[in-house]
């Protein structure tokens, strides 16, 4: 297994492994929970103002007919009041439901709260995702979270007016608790509907494709380009590391922080015994990086890797 | 080599922003230092164009790509996967690795993505789809039949003995004037018609939004292994069970039926299936048999989920009916025949209308 540097051990525990078709595997991170409830309040969120907006737009349009239609349903109102009130308790329905169900069934499969914290809904142990599954798992999202919330808040509200609620409330909370805290309780972070409808839900990132390091400065010339001296380091010296080391060391290169970037020179030339100098660290780091990678990659292809510096190479 | 290479990628990076089919190799492969570097600049190209086609597929579907990058969709994404398997064994460069990564998985999603859309879905779930779901659950809906039947039953015998039963099973904003002791002119007066259709869309809407919300819950307590749907199907059937004895006690029985029939066969046969549906996941993940209860759960609960998106739509039609034809038709005799040939529809649809299946995604 590769070592995954930047992971730490809670985010090895989400990884799985896809195999397509083909045979490949295609490693996939289960979303934290936390990912999960913020994309959870953020589509509901846009769906209470979205909805605001369209009662307000109504109201707009409708004046004062849709209070009147809504409180005498049942006696004769004006044809337009009446349209209106259909209007929206129509919209209420579509929206809630169709919120979801439409974005995931998308390509992306995901709803605005989740792509915005780079999540998706993907089946269960790499089949298709078929719409049936998309429905059934937004069908039950009502009885998970919407109905014991309005009951507790009902209960709340009765309890305020100083009647009697008896034990409402705790069923309610008991309820909300047990559908809440269900994805704790397996380690995909299933909820109920996830179960029902044969679907997880999993990081979807959105990596760009970086530079090319080896290409650039004193990796590829060898040499620096403030100083002209070159830098070769021995075979003892580049022993020293292994691949996590290497790959924290790449990621401090690309983002390049002057301060952060002396500090680890200072660091690599304190274990290797060399005199740290001042002035030209990025170029050392850069032919450094060049170096360790070129040995380390070097012993992969004959099947010797090091993990970090605390292993020995094997 | 006497070019700065950090001028040339970013030449070739701009470049890559403009040009969208040919994309230019980037930097010069010779520049680079490692092996593995080299493999990663020789390969760029084709990982940059099926991003490319990728993002372009998540923001608009399979339509707006040309046939030629549609073709070379599938070549592209091996080519990367296999970029990926290369590169995990040869390359220490973690940037790369996880953009392969990424890459890779949002291809798949794309190449293995839904084959059809909403629309078509739709065209397959009313040709067919629907009736052969509700059909793969014939044993729930015969149990949630006899709990349903039962259920009225017990609700009749129960105020029979004691009219305070009554009271319990009703709510009180139900009732109206519907209440033990009414005069049969009062009952009477229940089951008229309205004068005018003023403010019955309005009321449609909201028995809709009311009755879809019921039959949801019916279907999502299934996952309490069902005995929460089969509760709620019992109490709202003792309910029915009660006021049927409140109308035949002053010998209006046959008219109330009349009155019921006109949406009931509708809106009942829905509740049925809503119930049946969530009796269907709760009984597969109490005896899940030889599947992982996993497996079973999820097979269930997409089968069921057809089925209700068909009963959010029998919603719709019981509504309609509720709200119109049963307030504004009045004869005894008319109002059977709207129920009656509403059943003989579902039922005809359901059991007698059986297409072969479209067996395109065996999966």
């Amino acid at each position: 297994m590769s070592a995954r540097a930047d992971r730490t051990g809670a985010a090895n525990k989400r990884q799985r492994t896809l195999i397509t078709p083909e045979g490949l595997s295609v490693p996939i991170t289960i979303a934290s929970r936390g990912s999960r409830f913020g994309a959870l309040v953020l589509d509901w969120l846009i769906i209470i103002l979205g909805m605001l907006m369209i009662r307000w737009l109504i109201n707009f349009i409708g004046g004062g007919v849709l209070d009147e239609a809504a409180g005498a349903a049942e006696e004769a109102v004006s044809g337009a009041g009446e349209f209106l009130f259909v209007v929206q308790v129509i919209v209420l329905f579509l929206a809630w439901y169709g919120y979801f169900l439409v974005q995931e069934l998308g390509p992306r499969g995901a709803t605005l709260g989740k792509r915005a914290v780079g999540i998706r809904v993907a089946a269960r142990g790499g089949g298709r995702l078929p719409p049936e599954a998309i429905i059934a798992r937004n069908l039950l999202r009502d009885i998970e979270m919407f109905f014991p919330l309005v009951f507790v808040l009902v209960a709340l509200i009765v309890s305020a007016v100083g009647e009697d609620t008896g034990n409402m409330i705790w069923a309610a909370i008991v309820w909300l608790l047990i559908f809440a805290l269900f994805p704790f309780f397996n380690k995909d972070a299933l909820r109920a509907g996830d179960v029902i409808a044969g679907t997880w839900v999993v990081e979807a990132p959105r990596t760009k494709l970086a530079e090319a390091l080896s290409t650039q400065g004193a990796a590829a010339k060898g040499s620096s380009a403030v100083t002209g001296v070159r830098y070769d380091f021995g075979d003892e010296e580049l022993s020293v590391y292994g691949e996590h080391e290497l790959q924290t060391l790449e990621r401090m290169l690309r983002d390049a922080q002057p301060e952060a970037l002396s500090a680890v020179h200072a660091t690599i030339c304190n274990k290797i015994g060399w005199d740290p100098g001042a002035g030209d660290e990025r170029a050392f780091l850069e032919a450094f990086y060049a170096q360790l990678r070129a040995k380390l990659e070097g012993d992969m292809r004959f099947g010797k890797r090091k993990a970090d510096k605390f292993s020995d190479a094997s | 080599m006497t070019t700065a290479p950090a001028t040339k990628s970013v030449g070739s990076r701009i470049g890559s922003l403009f040009s969208r089919a040919e994309i230019a190799a980037p930097a010069d492969i010779e520049s680079a230092a490692l092996r593995s570097d080299r493999f990663r600049l020789e390969r760029e190209g084709d990982w940059r164009r099926l991003e490319e086609i990728v993002v372009r597929m998540e923001k608009g579907g399979v339509r707006k790509i040309s046939d030629e990058d549609l073709l070379a969709l599938p070549t592209l994404y091996r080519t990367a996967a296999s970029s990926l398997s290369v590169a995990r064994e040869t390359s220490l460069d973690a940037a790369t690795l996880g953009y392969l990564e990424s890459l890779v998985q949002r291809a798949w999603f794309q190449v293995y993505g839904p084959r059809k859309g909403l629309f078509g879905w739709l065209r397959e779930f009313f040709l067919g789809g629907w009736s052969r779901a509700v059909r793969e659950i014939w044993l729930d809906v015969c149990i949630a039949l006899f709990v349903m039947v039962s259920g009225a039953i017990v609700g009749w015998l129960l105020v029979a003995q004691d009219t305070d039963w009554y009271y319990r099973l009703m709510p009180a904003g139900l009732a109206g004037g519907r209440v033990p002791g009414a005069s049969r002119e009062t009952l009477m007066e229940t089951l008229q018609v309205e004068e005018s259709s003023g403010g019955l869309s309005a009321f449609a809407a909201y028995l809709f939004s009311n009755n879809a919300g019921v039959c949801i819950l019916a279907f999502a307590l299934g996952f309490a292994f069902g005995i929460p749907s089969l509760l709620l199907l019992i109490h709202n059937m003792a309910m029915l069970g009660a006021i049927v004895w409140l109308f035949a006690g002053q010998d209006l029985g046959w008219e109330f039926g009349a009155w019921l029939s006109v949406h009931g066969t509708t809106e009942l046969f829905g509740i049925l299936l809503a119930g049946a549906a969530g009796l269907h996941i709760g009984r597969s993940m109490a005896f899940p048999g030889e599947r992982s209860i996993l497996d079973a759960a999820s097979q269930a609960g997409r089968r069921s989920a057809v089925v209700m998106v068909g009963v959010v739509l029998m919603m719709v039609v019981a509504a309609l009916l509720e709200a119109f034809p049963r307030q504004l038709v009045a004869g005894t005799g008319s109002r059977y025949m709207i129920g009656g040939m509403f059943l003989t529809f579902w039922l005809a649809y359901f059991y007698l209308y059986q297409p072969a299946p479209v067996d395109e995604d065996a999966e």
